[in-house]
């Protein structure tokens, strides 16, 4: 029998271990936010967030009452710092919007202990990014003159240009993922409402879970929202990162104006957004002790995945400087020269290569890919390379456009720096004020994977099947 | 265990949804009213001058062509705030003793110009000329109204953006023969259609795309 069991182990890995039940699976992950003392790691974690948010919002103040001059962005790199971390951080958020929406629909039954906080980085990231386009401005304070209303300028803004249709793909991810998020949420928001003993937390929670008693018309309600949400979150998983890469490519700039731009980005996404969820995931099940859900399993997956995408962004690398030599264009091959060994940004792009292209070849033995610890590392490397990335792509292609008299060299200040760890604090303290009020696993779907779930006990067939096909096998 | 919500809450909530969107709804329209009100554009409000000088007396009642104060208009950006010699022209004639013309008399004594006060005040960022208007056939009154009726000047048009491209994209609906650019009194309606596109085609006024370029108007 221990035969059979290992056989289906290797063929259906369990992905809740443990011996759980409804109700103790419940309880571990509830209790993190109700009952466990706060521990002094947290208070560390936030505080070290918290802080760096306090260096954004100096920052912002110092940029909103002298202007964008105090960044390193001019002429000719006029598309410096503020876009290479929007796109960094839109990027990271496409695992989430991956793991919630195309996952689901393909019924991958591994996305469902993840989901929650994948989600709530989606979130977070688009925050983070949001960020970068409203201060680029320069007078945050008009930023709405970039949506369509019968302003008093009797005009409408540029449809044909790329930037407006960013305006348009990243409100609705942020709206989408909002939504998709939080009506993921309410189910349990009334689990913690109905074992909150505190009653503030009972009013916050009961309020958020608005007035969900689990009747079977609010799961049936419930079912097609979600499912409809998925399915309109699918096509922004593409769209999103696809329009962020016409900003790019749209214009006539060598090292821009390429039509690789949209899937090379997207996968781009995808790979840097299961790098930054490696990166969250793997502290929390150790800290949260919360192995029993997020298992070794899941860690493998998204190795695979980032191993999958990152071998697509290193096909894009591989087109972009095929693209530079064969159109045989004066300024093309230039740009491909410049960014690649005759410019004086070479080791930015051989840094790239090696974080993003190099790093991720280790995935494809066992070894690594089952070890928690170099997940995390190669992870780090890969969130780097994603930077990296960007950075190539923005810099050494505006740095060094057609006239050689417009040349100069970009160099970020101080108050690029300090915005953009700002915003890592924006991040970190908004993971970890997610993490302690909020659940991190989405405990309703967790409980659909556990052996009480199946009422039907379809064990017995199964061993049947393993054992017949053993047999078959012997003789 | 006591129930957290007031049995009401669910209706609440629900109705909550309906109001949201009223009240949506209406701040964009109160918006939408509030940024064209003439609190925000300074329209129809009379502006005090330092001279109690009335156009409605001059222009209207005494038939003083714009063109003997504005002497610019035809040939510069500007169409220019006369010098107090323009007055004097007169005024050391017919009412030289008036005390309303004090501050007049006083800028020619002591050769300091009158501080007008502006009326129609364009941003800095919207370039404006005044003479290809008028060499394309926008009448004064066009823009700033009968100003043969005004005792004291005041906007009448928003100056807002919309409506300076109301006409730039469609000239021809504004226009009017060279001969009635100072007539204060012209009537849109007296022109025909054909009449007006053939206006257009006479004066060469560029199409639309031009016209409505970002750097038309900003420089």
């Amino acid at each position: 029998m221990e035969d059979v069991k290992e056989i289906q182990r290797r063929l259906h890995p369990p992905m809740v271990e443990g011996d759980h039940t409804f109700a103790t699976a419940t309880d571990r992950i509830s209790d993190i936010t109700l009952k466990r003392k706060t521990p002094f790691g947290w208070f560390i974690g936030f505080g070290i967030g918290f802080i760096l948010l306090q260096i954004m919002m100096i920052t912002v103040t110092y940029l909103v009452f002298t202007g964008i001059g105090i960044w390193g962005t001019n002429q000719p790199v006029g598309w410096a710092f503020p876009i290479i971390n929007f796109v960094w951080w839109i990027g990271i958020g496409h695992a989430g919007t991956l793991i919630s929406a195309i996952l689901l629909l393909l019924n991958q039954k591994w996305r469902t202990s993840i989901n929650r906080f994948a989600e709530a980085m989606t979130l977070f990231a688009v925050a983070c990014a949001g960020v970068y386009p409203l201060l680029h401005t320069g007078r945050p304070w008009l930023a709405y003159w970039m949506f369509p209303y019968p302003n008093t300028m009797g005009m409408w803004p540029q449809f044909r240009s790329p930037l407006i249709w960013d305006v348009f793909a990243v409100s609705t991810y942020a709206t989408v993922s909002l939504l998709f998020w939080y009506v993921g949420l309410i189910p349990d928001l009334a689990t913690l409402r109905d074992r909150a003993k505190n009653k503030y937390f009972r009013i916050a929670y009961g309020l958020l879970s608005m007035g969900w008693r689990g009747s079977a018309r609010h799961w049936h309600r419930y079912e097609i929202a979600y499912l409809l949400l998925a399915g309109l979150s699918t096509p922004l998983v593409l769209s999103v990162h696809s329009i962020v890469s016409l900003d790019f490519s749209v214009s006539q700039l060598p090292g821009w104006h390429a039509t690789i731009f949209p899937p090379y980005f997207v996968a781009g996404a995808i790979f840097a957004g299961f790098a930054m969820v490696l990166i969250l995931c793997i502290p929390l099940r150790v800290w949260y002790n919360l192995k029993d859900f997020i298992t070794d399993t899941h860690l493998i997956y998204m190795g695979k995945v980032m191993l999958a995408t990152g071998l697509i962004v290193c096909y894009g690398y591989v087109m972009e400087a095929f693209f530079g030599w064969y159109s045989a264009g004066e300024f093309e091959v230039f740009m491909i020269k410049n960014r690649i060994w005759n410019g004086p940004y070479w080791w930015f792009y051989w840094l790239l290569i090696l974080c993003n292209g190099v790093s991720i070849q280790f995935l494809w033995f066992k070894r690594f890919r089952e070890s928690a610890f170099w997940l995390f590392i190669i992870s780090l490397v890969v969130s780097v390379g994603m930077w990296l990335e960007r950075f190539v792509i923005i810099v050494t292609s505006l740095h060094r456009d057609f006239l050689p008299s417009s040349w100069a060299m970009y160099a970020p200040t101080i108050w690029d720096w300090s915005m953009f760890f700002g915003t890592l604090g924006l991040f970190v303290t908004l993971i970890f004020l997610f993490v302690r009020f909020l659940p991190v696993i989405s405990i309703f779907e967790v409980r659909t994977l556990l052996p009480e779930a199946n009422v039907h006990g379809h064990q017995e067939d199964f061993e049947e099947n393993v054992l017949e096909s053993q047999r078959g096998i012997k003789s | 265990m006591a129930q957290i919500f007031h049995h009401a809450a669910n209706n609440v909530a629900k109705i909550s949804i309906v109001v949201a969107i009223l009240l949506g709804g209406v701040a964009f329209f109160v918006y939408s009213q509030v940024a064209r009100s003439s609190y925000l554009t300074g329209r129809y409000a009379e502006k005090q001058q330092p001279v109690q000088f009335s156009h409605k007396h001059h222009t209207g009642d005494d038939g003083i062509d714009c063109r003997y104060c504005h002497t610019s208009v035809e040939t510069s950006y500007s169409a220019g705030i006369p010098p107090t010699e323009t007055c004097m022209n007169c005024h050391s004639q017919i009412w030289a003793d008036s005390p309303y013309l004090e501050p007049v008399r006083a800028s020619y004594r002591e050769n300091k110009p009158i501080e007008w006060e502006r009326v129609h005040d364009l941003p800095e960022y919207a370039y404006f000329n005044h003479s290809i208007h008028v060499a394309k056939g926008v009448g004064c009154s066009t823009c700033h109204g009968q100003i043969d009726t005004m005792p004291a000047v005041f906007q009448v048009e928003t100056l807002q953006m919309e409506w300076c491209l109301s006409c730039h994209r469609e000239p021809e609906k504004y226009i009017r023969p060279k001969s009635e650019i100072y007539n204060m009194q012209w009537d849109g309606n007296d022109l025909s259609a054909d009449e007006r596109n053939q206006l257009k085609a006479d004066y060469k006024i560029r199409q639309k795309e031009v016209l409505t370029s970002c750097s038309t108007c900003h420089r």
